[in-house]
């Protein structure tokens, strides 16, 4: 048995969720129906100053939740960007007041499809109406106002998160100082659409989803798909090449290859912790995101309404979200006249680069936030 | 601040906007930003150099100038700076014009190898020159392109492009009667500030 997870002092130490409820009506942008009624779960780390200037948002990517630093309690979970949120980390919560929430639509405790719909008194299922970017910056932003934070110090996020902080900076542009942009991109291109296809059909496909029973087999197909793509073919050749299973195969049925098994047991474990009608929706608004369109298509002319100051970071081996898309990002900023910086950084973790620890990934957050810690 | 990048300051116009090519530590732009309301983005893809520009709340973007500059496009700044970076592209020529493609004006800054410290160094011990200026060896020199102020002002004549000021500077950044009498000898750094014709 693994040893509990114990707080050191870079963490921020145990942590609970809390959870806010919005007893009015919530209109959603592509869905026909609205939610009556909504309830967000969220965690803060560190403290609101009195001028209430140093929060920052972690809007989370596709499979994220609220716990995004600290442990739990009762279940030790560490979380999700805990190497990045904390005393002294680059998101120094020494200098700021952190708030992570789990997204509308999300399976941790927020509302979603595994919620119940008051109007049949059975979960939601496939009934939760579509969510998209900007209904979750709208929540987000009731989330804030419940709280007090009349103006982010940032907003910060990867992949599916930098396009939050992205739309915030359009939405809000009175409401955000810095946005910080990861891993990102301004709108899916149609290979990445196919490729949240290709999870979702797995899902949908499934006769147990059919028959409204947990489809295990495809949620785990869907995680092992997405799960590819996030990483690099020259990560996986040095995690795995073409390494054998320690205990050989005895038959043609179980995994030959280290990586068969890898994959096979973060498909299964990612099972246990989700929802397959969320992750229809995450990956749905995925594929909507484009704050272009409301502009007639023009990026340039979008950031136009930002104020915001940009910080665009991506990763040389991400192919999912390449560097070329946020360069795209970039240079429709440098030509809104937006004040932007951006940096590529050198690595082998593909798309999940944006969740790992490395040092000039680190130094690049930690320059940037300090310098907007010292300038509130 | 150094005197360089001082006398650089000088040439650009207030609250102009501004692209600063290889732009290191981001000294020019908060210099400029300070002193000049102007507005801009450094370009470098040095790592060390960009961290201490998002430290200083410089704007900078990572780009390898030797990739080109097509992603900015024409006329989207008022002037585009180059200091001591010219010598270091690939394509010096090509560079040169693209930088008039994007901005109305640019500024140009390199050493002049025709210095008579280069000179007297060549003649007399007939090995490539070494300064405190240009500290590298031939072999590990990041200038692959080093010319003299007689060779731009030849290319800025092939080029057809306008010299708008030229200023030739000692090592103190004194442009004294010598430096302007005989800049190609006695000129140790080249300012130019160009226009299309």
């Amino acid at each position: 048995m693994a040893t509990p997870k114990t707080p050191d002092e870079h963490s921020v130490g145990y942590v609970e969720p809390k959870s806010v409820r919005f007893d009015h009506k919530l209109e959603l942008a592509r869905a026909e129906t609205s939610l009556p009624h909504y309830e967000l779960v969220y965690e803060t780390y560190g403290t609101l100053n009195e001028q209430r200037n140093n929060a920052i948002l972690i809007c989370h990517a596709l499979s994220g939740d609220h716990h995004a630093a600290g442990i739990h309690r009762d279940t030790g979970t560490v979380g999700w960007w805990d190497n990045c949120i904390g005393p002294g980390k680059p998101i120094d919560t020494d200098r700021f007041y952190v708030l992570s929430l789990n997204n509308l639509g999300g399976c941790s405790g927020s509302t979603g499809p595994t919620s119940i719909n008051p109007d049949t008194n059975q979960p939601y299922g496939g009934d939760f109406p579509t969510v998209t970017v900007p209904d979750w910056v709208n929540t987000q932003k009731e989330l804030a106002d419940h709280l007090g934070i009349e103006r982010f110090a940032a907003v910060v996020g990867g992949s599916l998160g930098g396009m939050q902080a992205m739309q915030w900076a359009i939405d809000y542009p009175e409401r955000v100082a810095n946005a910080l942009l990861i891993a990102s991109a301004p709108k899916l291109s149609a290979q990445n659409i196919g490729f949240n296809e290709i999870a979702r059909s797995a899902i949908e496909r499934d006769p147990d989803f059919i028959a409204g029973e947990t489809p295990k087999t495809g949620l785990a197909l869907a995680r092992m798909i997405g799960h590819v793509t996030y990483l690099s073919e020259v990560g996986m050749a040095g995690k795995f090449g073409r390494k054998f299973q320690e205990n050989q195969a005895q038959s043609t049925k179980e995994p030959m290859f280290a990586v068969q098994s890898y994959l096979r047991y973060q498909g299964n474990k990612f099972v246990d912790r989700f929802d397959p009608h969320t992750y229809i929706l995450m990956t749905k608004s995925l594929d909507y995101f484009d704050p272009a369109e409301a502009y007639g298509g023009d990026l340039v002319e979008t950031f136009r309404r930002a104020t915001a100051r940009f910080l665009v970071v991506s990763f040389t081996s991400d192919w999912r979200f390449s560097p070329q898309r946020s360069a795209e990002i970039v240079d429709a900023l440098i030509s809104a006249g937006c004040s932007v910086s951006s940096a590529v950084v050198e690595s082998a973790d593909g798309h999940d680069s944006f969740l790992l620890d490395s040092p000039r990934y680190f130094e690049i957050l930690r320059n940037y936030l300090t310098n907007v810690a010292d300038n509130l | 601040m150094r005197s360089d990048l001082e006398f650089i300051a000088s040439l650009v116009h207030a609250k102009s906007r501004v692209l600063d090519l290889g732009c290191g530590d981001g000294a020019l732009l908060s210099y400029l930003a300070r002193e000049k309301s102007v507005t801009g983005y450094g370009v470098d893809d040095d790592s060390s150099a960009i961290a201490t520009c998002l430290a200083k709340g410089v704007n900078v973007i990572e780009h390898d100038l030797n990739e080109g500059l097509s992603r900015f496009p024409d006329d989207s700044f008022d002037m585009v700076l180059m200091t001591e970076t010219l010598q270091a592209t690939l394509e010096p020529h090509k560079l040169v014009r693209e930088l008039l493609r994007i901005g109305q004006e640019c500024i140009v800054t390199f050493p002049n190898f025709a210095h008579w410290s280069c000179r007297i160094h060549m003649l007399s011990r007939g090995t490539m020159p070494v300064s405190t200026h240009l500290p590298h060896q031939w072999y590990n020199t990041p200038n692959i392109h080093l010319c003299t102020v007689k060779d731009f002002d030849e290319l800025c004549a092939s080029l057809d492009l306008r010299v708008i000021d030229r200023f030739v500077v000692d090592n103190d950044y004194q442009s004294g009667r010598i430096c302007t009498w005989w800049p190609n000898l006695f000129g140790a750094t080249a300012f130019y500030r160009l226009g299309r014709q």
